[in-house]
């Protein structure tokens, strides 16, 4: 038996005594056209991640004056005031808004998104898909300060009265309880239309991975008797599951930097709690934008700084989206 | 299977003895074999006629296999016995199909139902590969909410009428992707089997599978048999002279749909066909 572990073994000789070959060299010239194309591939990838490097560390050094004013307390203390011997500023509020809004949009946007890209990939008639496509597509095109105006002059009026039924049937829920009127510029109003605006991106990279779901396994369950939703929550959903969660990450992403609709909606405010539904909040982006100019040397200093704290937020949440995205099954592990 | 001594029985005209006193058991156990009346049988794809006037009785409780050279519309036959091909977009047909004697196309029924009573095996094996061998057979009576009362006990019953059993026994926890392609055949035979159908349409189980694995399943379609009505579409003509009772020829000539050239018990088209098709075809000849 002469297997390679025997030859290995043997140290350069196998047990039968026919010498073994060194291992020849591979020619492994790469060829000039080849190694300019890598050279260039090569320079825009870290040039891509140089980018990313040199922001956050110009966001560290413009914040870092203001850090040595406030320490720690920057993250528990709010409010933008930056002139006159005791300035007092902090990102707290802003932190809490900006997370505040994103969980509302999620929650609102997340499921019409996933129900979207159902109904795209599953069951609108076939002549109508192109079309519908295309047009949540669109969706995804309408500049956001169009979704702030239409926000503020016709999705909040309607909502107000939502959440006074909410604030007075739900309030069992710490979230909903109101402790000072008004009910309008509220956390949950910006929420809602920033749900509304990720709805286009989510649903049409859920809809993609949902067309993706094998067939023979789609086969599979309706010949054993599945109704349509059966099929799709026994094959279509575990195996998008990766490609959703990936959507909707990105999604977030996005709820948590949307400014201009947030900026329109809020007021601005550094009040801050869990009452999404009454008036006042503001998020980070928000913050900065509603402030930029204003508060002197220490409070460019400020903004910066402010907006180091979106920038390692979108960043952790991006990466746990793609660490998500890498590990499902949607577009690899079954050839089915 | 062609040459035990049942055989004679079996084709009698009268309601067919069982083949062995424990399928004769099980069939009690379970829902009956039924037998499938295909008639007048049209189908297209689009505009495009595959399937022209096929009227077929598959005989209750035996084996019959749909034979013919690629793209004469076995497949889509076969599809159309359980509402599968309507799944296909742009696909229609035509013509009646009885289970027992009800139309499965009649007003009022159900694909869903009555593929709960109609099986299906594919091609290629697809277990669903997030689920475990055991969810994997059960995976049917969980879209019928029917409540199996001892639900080890079927899977072990189901496992081993689909020779797989042996050995899987000890992983029925792991997923059934990761069996070999024998193996997931077999564990989709075991799901097919377990709501307890009348028939069981197989379309060219084998094809993707290695010979000890074709030859495990044949032996596991001729277990079955007693208990269900088996359809079988194969390519090979070994298999169906190994397996099926019954064998009809399916044939498209060139730019015209497909048709039946001949169907009869197998031993007898494969040893006195009557069109001379049929005898180029099974003495590969053609196709």
């Amino acid at each position: 038996m002469t297997s390679t572990i025997d030859r290995g073994l043997a140290d350069g000789a196998s047990p039968i005594g026919a010498p073994v070959p060194t291992p020849i060299v591979v020619n492994s010239e790469v060829s000039q056209p080849d190694k300019i194309y890598r050279l260039t591939a090569k320079t825009a990838g870290f040039g891509v991640l140089a980018l990313l490097f040199l922001i956050g560390l110009f966001l560290v050094i413009g914040g870092w004056p203001a850090f040595k004013v406030a320490g720690l307390g920057f993250f528990t203390h709010s409010g933008f005031q930056t002139q006159g011997a005791n300035p007092v500023f902090g990102v707290l509020a802003s932190l809490v808004g900006t997370v505040e809004v994103a969980t509302v949009a999620m929650l609102v946007g997340g499921p019409v998104a996933i129900g979207t890209a159902l109904f795209l990939s599953e069951y609108a008639p076939r002549w109508s898909r192109r079309t519908l496509i295309a047009l949540v597509d669109l969706a995804a095109a309408i500049p956001s300060i169009i979704y702030g105006l239409w926000a503020i002059f016709e999705l909040q009026p309607n909502v107000v009265g939502f959440s006074t039924w909410l604030s007075r049937h739900v309030a069992f829920i710490p979230f909903f309880t109101v402790t000072s009127p008004p009910l309008n510029a509220s956390i949950f109003i910006a929420g809602l239309v920033v749900g509304l605006m990720i709805v286009p991106i989510v649903a049409s990279i859920s809809r993609e991975v949902f067309s993706l779901a094998p067939p023979g396994e789609r086969e599979a369950a309706l010949a054993l008797g599945a109704s349509r939703w059966q099929m799709i929550r026994t094959v279509v959903l575990p195996f998008g599951r990766g490609g959703m969660i990936g959507a909707i990450m990105l999604g977030l992403g996005r709820a948590l930097e949307e400014t201009i609709a947030v900026t329109i909606i809020l007021g601005g405010s550094f009040s801050f709690g869990i009452h999404i539904l009454q008036h006042g909040g503001t998020t980070i982006s928000q913050m900065i934008a509603s402030n930029f100019g204003s508060g002197g040397q220490l409070g460019n200093h400020v903004l910066l700084l402010a907006g180091f704290v979106l920038f390692i937020l979108t960043m952790v949440i991006n990466l746990a989206a793609s660490a998500i995205v890498n590990r499902s099954r949607s577009g690899a592990g079954t050839d089915l | 299977m062609t040459t035990t001594p049942l055989r004679t029985d079996d084709m009698a005209p009268a309601p067919a003895p069982a083949r062995d006193p424990k399928g004769d058991h099980l069939r009690l156990a379970g829902s009956a074999a039924g037998e499938i009346e295909a008639e007048g049988v049209y189908a297209w794809f689009g505009s495009r006629l595959v399937l022209e006037n096929v009227t077929l009785t598959m005989e209750r409780s035996k084996v019959t296999a749909l034979i013919g050279p690629s793209g004469c519309g076995k497949s889509t036959f076969l599809r159309i016995l359980n509402r599968m091909h309507e799944v296909v977009p742009g696909a229609q047909l035509a013509g009646t199909v009885g289970l027992n004697g009800v139309d499965i196309y009649g007003s009022g029924q159900r694909a869903m139902d009555t593929r709960r009573h109609i099986g299906m095996v594919f091609q290629k094996p697809n277990p669903f590969p997030a689920m475990t061998i055991q969810e994997n057979v059960l995976a049917g009576l969980k879209f019928s909410r029917s409540q199996a009362k001892h639900r080890d006990d079927l899977v072990e019953e189901m496992l081993t009428k689909a020779g797989l059993w042996n050995e899987v026994k000890d992983r029925l926890g792991s997923l059934g992707g990761a069996l070999s392609g024998g193996q997931q055949q077999r564990l989709c035979i075991a799901r097919s089997l377990a709501v307890r159908p009348s028939v069981l349409l197989m379309d060219e189980p084998c094809s993707a599978l290695d010979p000890t694995s074709t030859l495990r399943i044949e032996k596991t379609i001729q277990d079955i048999a007693g208990e269900v009505t088996v359809v079988i579409v194969t390519h090979n003509m070994q298999q169906a002279q190994r397996v099926s009772d019954f064998c009809a020829f399916f044939l498209a000539e060139e730019n015209k749909p497909g048709r039946v050239v001949e169907a009869g018990p197998t031993e007898l088209m494969f040893g006195n066909p009557a069109d001379p098709r049929t005898a180029d075809y099974v003495n590969g000849q053609f196709g």
